[in-house]
C-alpha cells in the first residue's frame, strides 16, 4: 500500500505531475477523513483513546471529528446500538453527505455482540450499509486505527461516478434510502 | 408492628397480612386497592406517604396464571415500609391506576405496562416508556424467548456444525 507521502503512479517531469483524476481525488480524500463518532458505550471509550495524543487518529488526516454528521465522510459506530436508537442512526446517516462511509467497531456495533436480546439492535447493517467491521469487545486502539486505514483503502480505490451508479443505489435500496 | 397489623386488620379486613422478614405484606383484591392504598397515606397511624417504587411481577405456574403488581410504600416520618401487592389473571391484565394518588406512578406504571402489559385503568397517558414503539410483546414475561430471533451470525453453518 502507498503511504500517504507517496504520489499515485502517473508521469512527472520538471514541474508538473500527470495521473488520472481518479487517482487524484482519491489521494485527496484518503488523507482528509472527517469522521463522526457515534459513540453510545465502552467501545466509545477504547475511541476516545484512540482519538487522543498517544494513538493519535488525526496522523491519518482526520484530525478535526465532526459532530455534526452534515460535514462528515465517515460515520463510526461504536457500542450497543439498541433498537430504539436504530432510527436515530439511520436518521444521521441520511443527513450526511455523499460519499459517506461507515465503520462498525465492536462487536455489539457489527452483530449485537454479548446482548443477544429484545432491545439490542443485532447488528447496525440491519439498518444502515457497513464498509469495514472492527471485531473485539472491546478492540484495542491499534485495531481502531487499522479499521480506519481499512476504509482510507476503500476510499482511495473508489472508482468515480460509483455513487451515482445503479449498483450503489441498489444497495441504498435495500436499506429504504433514497 | 403488631399496632400496625391491628390497625390494618380493622380497617380493611378482609385482607390477608403477611409478615415477612423485612416489611409487612399485605395482599389486597385489585378492586379493593385504591381504598387500601388511600387508607395507608391518609390514616395518622400509617402515614405512608411516598410510593418509593411500583413493579410487576409474572406467576405463568399458577392456575389461573397470574400477573402483580408489588407497591412499596415509605413511611417517611418514623421510617417504616410496606409492601402491598395485587393479582390479577393474565387473560384480563388490569388493574387500578394509582396516579391519583402519586403524581410519581405515572412513570412507574407506564414502565410496568411496557415490559408486563398490564394495563392500569385511569392512568393518563399508558403508552410504552422504554421499548420501541413498535413493539407488540411484553417481554419481562416469563413465556418470552431469551434469544433474538434477528441474530444472524449464530447460525450452525458458521461455526462448521
Ligand atoms: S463490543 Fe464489547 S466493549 Fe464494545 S460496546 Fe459492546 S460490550 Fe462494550
Amino acid at each position: 500500500m502507498p503511504t500517504m507521502t507517496e504520489s499515485p503512479p502517473g508521469v512527472s517531469g520538471q514541474g508538473f505531475f500527470l495521473t488520472s483524476l481518479e487517482k487524484a481525488v482519491g489521494l485527496a480524500r484518503k488523507n482528509s477523513i472527517w469522521p463522526l463518532p457515534f459513540a453510545t458505550s465502552c467501545c466509545g471509550i477504547e475511541f476516545m483513546a484512540t482519538m487522543a495524543s498517544h494513538y493519535d487518529l488525526a496522523r491519518f488526516g482526520s484530525e478535526r471529528p465532526s459532530f455534526s454528521p452534515r460535514q462528515a465522510d465517515l460515520l463510526m459506530v461504536m457500542g450497543t446500538v439498541a433498537k430504539k436508537l436504530g432510527p436515530v442512526l439511520k436518521k444521521v446517516y441520511e443527513q450526511m453527505a455523499e460519499p459517506r462511509w461507515v465503520i462498525a467497531v465492536g462487536a455489539c456495533a457489527s452483530s449485537g455482540g454479548i446482548f443477544d436480546t429484545y432491545s439490542v439492535l443485532q447488528g447496525i447493517d440491519k439498518v444502515i450499509p457497513v464498509d469495514v467491521y472492527v471485531p473485539g469487545c472491546p478492540p484495542r486502539p491499534e485495531q481502531i486505527i487499522d479499521g480506519l486505514m481499512k476504509i482510507q483503502e476503500l476510499v482511495e480505490k473508489e472508482p468515480l461516478g460509483w455513487r451515482q451508479s445503479a449498483q450503489y443505489k441498489a444497495i441504498l435500496a435495500q436499506y429504504g434510502i433514497e | 408492628m403488631a399496632t400496625l397489623v391491628e390497625t390494618l386488620t380493622s380497617a380493611l379486613s378482609p385482607l390477608k397480612i403477611e409478615l415477612s422478614s423485612d416489611m409487612p405484606v399485605i395482599i389486597v383484591e385489585k378492586t379493593r386497592l385504591i381504598e387500601a392504598i388511600q387508607f395507608l397515606v391518609q390514616d395518622s397511624e400509617c402515614c405512608f406517604t411516598f410510593l418509593t417504587d411500583l413493579c410487576g411481577i409474572h406467576y405463568p405456574d399458577q392456575n389461573p396464571p397470574v400477573l402483580g403488581v408489588v407497591y412499596h410504600l415509605h413511611n417517611m416520618v418514623k421510617n417504616t415500609r410496606i409492601r402491598v401487592k395485587a393479582f390479577t389473571p393474565v387473560s384480563e391484565p388490569v388493574i387500578p391506576s394509582l396516579t391519583g394518588l402519586f403524581s410519581s406512578a405515572n412513570w412507574m406504571e407506564r414502565e410496568t405496562y411496557d415490559f408486563f402489559g398490564i394495563r392500569f385503568e385511569g392512568h393518563p397517558e399508558l403508552k410504552r416508556l422504554l421499548n420501541m414503539d413498535d413493539m407488540v410483546d411484553f417481554p419481562m414475561r416469563k413465556e418470552f424467548m431469551l434469544e433474538d430471533p434477528t441474530r444472524t451470525d449464530k447460525q450452525d453453518a458458521y461455526f462448521g456444525r
